[in-house]
């Protein structure tokens, strides 16, 4: 069959198939350019992920504590002198301040499972770099056979806030700071680039001024965040004197920033509402609030709650401008009021990232999984809502 | 001595019951008006309650807002008791002369709206303000740096050296002492350098990222390839960097020693790679719009004319979305030279004029985050150059921003 020849207009000539065959390889060179950029995105996760895994996991030691009355003044008497170069000093360092609260319990002793030393654990772990001394690597790798050594669930790192002492920094304290300030962004930004979105495509006439306000938005959008850092700090912390690194400096900052791209998605949204919605409503005799407040803003919500959550996803992960206006200071505590120096998630991942001590690297990347995840679950939210709510009128 | 967030949360916590009683009392009011006199109200009666509340409130807020702002600037401290009693009575002043204006013909609806548009008029002034809040801020303390330092030699200097700028600051003579150097030209060769390796990362990618998916790939395909890319996006800088810092430079400079070369630990291609990696999906979705405008009609008549698909793409689909990619190219430029993090991060500190992308050196954003972040005083030149730094940075963005929106404006009116 194959040897019958072609007709001639069936044929294909040389130069036509290198058309053909050029044809292909640009075809393949987008195809390279999506590979390429999904390859990244498995590669860094992965990484991210084998970096982060093992800091869920915390050793513990089993020891025999006594809490005696030597312990009250000396907090190293109250474990086996063999097993203190393995505990963490993060928690030996609290029993003296618990038996005073607790005096009833001086005479007592436990046996329980206490955090180790980070270099235990990174022992455990086999990460290099461990730091852990010869003789006590022997002693652990003994405990660990008898079962005294466990690696358990790192519960540690989501209730306690930074420590120096890597075995006991936790999120907990940047995570509240997050949450304050995210609250904060979300109080200030959402309603006034609402109304600002509202005015310019229902109210707004079409003068100098309106065009000024639009040049202007699509300008901000596009200003670098750490400028931003620079506004607040001039003028929120050095004019208006709004305590620096304090949660509220970090809210109206991020509000600022996060301004441009609420107002931007607002009023894409609004201009998806059709006319013959509005007309309908203006024939019934509502003014333009009451069109607008009534008929085009219940019909516009899904669009707007899309874009909101995208721009305080954005703000929630931005580290540059809170750096500039100090929130990168070391705050073992949640803060109490939004007055107070806070930190940050991201803020915190950079301060553990610029730690000389090697185990803070598996925390940093714990970190970021934790802000990884609630990023990505946040746009998420965001684009399932986009598709669910996609109206075609 | 009450602190500042429970005078807030006493102010509104007082203000929204009281204005709701308000509301509700106008409302009567205007109700039973229309009652006694047998005229029809002007208009809906929930007009005339909110007419009144806002008689309220804003009074009330316009003293709590001057008072704070005395208080911000220390011209005057004021109890916070007083301050509650003084909104309070305004508060109550105006409701009452808000409730005088009530009877049946009166043009509630007219009223309200007009002050609504107020508000949403005020709500749009504040991004001109913040505009204003930065240009102003940068543009202040530039200037007091320009003072200190001479402009000329800030952007034609070949020298960073702001370590004695201390000294001076502190008041102590400069005898002895090299003076601080200020010349910001290696810095911005670093911001370049990092911004040019980027940008031989993502448009490359990006472009074809998006003529894939707008050109190639089907509906169902495109769905999923997208969120995918966006992923990208959704990374927060300070996670890039970390990754650029921890897993990207050791790797450089272990390929670099291999193949022969001496690289830094803060070499400029680990954050330029990952910067460009960053900016995929910011120059994919801006090009991917332009070449969709591009009208079917180009692409099926060079089609009905013989032409492959790729020819037409790269002859006719191409040229004519040019404007549009060069905008998204200007916009990816100046996302990388204001990208701060990964740069941090990744890059070096020390400023260091070289054409090898395997040397450590800075950018600009590293160093307004280094004299920001240190406990130098405020007022030295060496935090005030932060200032100067952003201003050329806030031109730059500027200009970029400005020269790519007259691009793409000149591209839609060709096809629309």
């Amino acid at each position: 069959m194959s040897d019958a020849p072609l007709h001639p207009l069936l044929q294909i000539n040389p130069r036509q198939r290198r058309r053909a065959r050029a044809d292909f390889r640009f075809k393949l060179y987008g195809l390279g350019a999506l590979l390429f950029a999904l390859t990244f995105l498995v590669f860094f996760f992965a990484d991210i992920i084998d970096k982060g895994l093992p800091a869920f996991q915390q050793a513990e030691i089993l020891a025999q504590v006594e809490y005696s009355e030597a312990a009250v003044n000396n907090y190293n008497k109250a474990v086996d002198r063999k097993l203190v170069k393995l505990i963490s000093r993060s928690w030996t360092r609290t029993i003296p301040m618990m038996l005073k609260a607790h005096p009833e319990m001086v005479g007592t002793s436990s046996e329980q499972w206490v955090l180790a030393d980070y270099h235990v654990d990174q022992y455990l772990k086999g990460h290099d770099g461990h730091n852990l001394k010869k003789k006590y690597q022997a002693q652990v790798d003994r405990l660990y056979k008898e079962g005294k050594i466990r690696l358990a669930f790192n519960t540690g790192f989501f209730n306690s806030g930074d420590s120096k002492m890597p075995e006991n920094a936790g999120i907990l304290a940047s995570a509240i700071g997050s949450v304050m300030v995210l609250l904060l962004t979300m109080l200030f930004a959402v309603p006034i680039g609402v109304m600002t979105a509202i005015y310019l495509e229902e109210f707004a006439p079409d003068n100098r001024f309106t065009q000024l306000i639009e040049v202007n938005i699509n300008n901000l959008a596009a200003i670098p965040s750490i400028l931003y850092g620079l506004l607040g700090l001039a003028i929120f912390i050095n004019f208006m004197g709004v305590p620096r690194s304090s949660a509220l400096a970090g809210g109206l900052t991020l509000a600022l920033m996060t301004l441009p791209i609420i107002i931007i998605a607002t009023r894409a949204s609004l201009r998806s509402v059709p006319e013959s919605i509005r007309e309908a409503a203006y024939g019934l005799g509502a003014s333009t609030l009451q069109t607008t407040w009534h008929h085009v803003l219940p019909l516009a919500m899904p669009g707007i709650l899309t874009g909101s959550i995208i721009g305080l996803a954005q703000a929630m992960g931005e580290t540059a401008p809170l750096l500039i206006i100090g929130m990168m200071a070391y705050i073992p505590e949640a803060p109490h009021s939004i007055l107070e120096a806070t930190t940050v998630l991201p803020a915190q991942v950079y301060t553990w990232s610029s730690e000389s001590i090697r185990a803070f690297e598996e925390r940093t990347a714990a970190g970021i999984m934790v802000l990884l995840a609630v990023l990505l679950t946040l746009n998420a939210v965001a684009v399932r809502l986009r598709n669910r709510s996609q109206q075609t009128w | 001595m009450m602190t500042a967030s429970t005078v807030f949360l006493w102010f509104f916590g007082g203000l929204i019951p009281l204005c709701a009683m308000a509301y509700w009392l106008a409302r009567g009011k205007a109700l039973n008006q229309s009652l006694a006199s047998g005229k029809r109200l002007h208009s809906l009666p929930g007009f005339y309650g909110l007419y009144a509340a806002v008689w309220l409130a804003l009074p009330a807020m316009g003293a709590g807002v001057l008072f704070s702002l005395l208080h911000m600037f220390h011209i005057m401290d004021v109890p916070a008791v007083m301050l509650l009693a003084t909104a309070l009575f305004l508060g109550a002043a105006g409701l009452w002369l808000g409730l005088r204006h009530i009877h049946a013909e009166f043009r509630a609806r007219q009223a309200v709206e007009k002050i609504m548009r107020g508000v949403l008029f005020g709500a749009a002034t504040i991004s001109i303000l913040t505009t204003l809040g930065i240009v102003l801020s940068v543009i202040f303390e530039s200037v007091r740096f320009f003072h200190v330092i001479s402009f000329w030699d800030f952007i034609t200097g070949t020298k960073w050296q702001p370590d004695t700028a201390f000294l001076i600051g502190a008041g102590r003579g400069s005898e002895g002492v090299a003076p601080p150097l200020f010349g910001s030209v290696p810095i911005f060769a670093g911001t370049f350098m990092i911004t040019g390796i980027a940008m031989l990362v993502a448009v490359p990618v990006g472009l074809f990222a998006a003529i894939y998916m707008s050109e190639y790939a089907s509906h169902k395909a495109r769905g999923r390839l997208k969120p995918m890319l966006e992923i990208l996006a959704g990374i927060p800088t300070v996670v890039y960097g970390f990754f650029a810092a921890i897993t990207i430079s050791p790797l450089v400079v272990e390929i670099a020693n291999a193949i022969g070369f001496e690289a830094s630990y803060t070499n400029a291609l680990a954050p330029g790679l990952i910067m460009g990696v960053m900016i995929i999906p910011f120059m994919s979705s801006l090009s991917d719009d332009v070449i969709k405008a591009v009208p079917q009609d180009m692409r099926d008549g060079s089609m009905a004319l013989g032409a492959t698909k790729s020819e037409t793409i790269r002859h006719i689909v191409l040229p004519a979305a040019f404007p549009g990619i060069v905008s998204a190219f200007l916009l990816s430029i100046s996302r990388a030279i204001g990208e701060t993090m990964i740069v941090v991060m990744a890059a070096g500190l020390r400023p260091n004029l070289t054409m090898n992308p395997l040397e450590g050196m800075t950018t600009v954003t590293v160093k307004i985050v280094e004299a920001l972040t240190g406990d130098q005083e405020f007022d030295s030149a060496f935090t005030l150059a932060a200032f100067a730094l952003g201003l050329v940075l806030l031109m730059l963005t500027l200009v970029l921003n400005i020269v790519s929106t007259i691009v793409v404006r000149k591209f839609k009116q060709r096809y629309e």
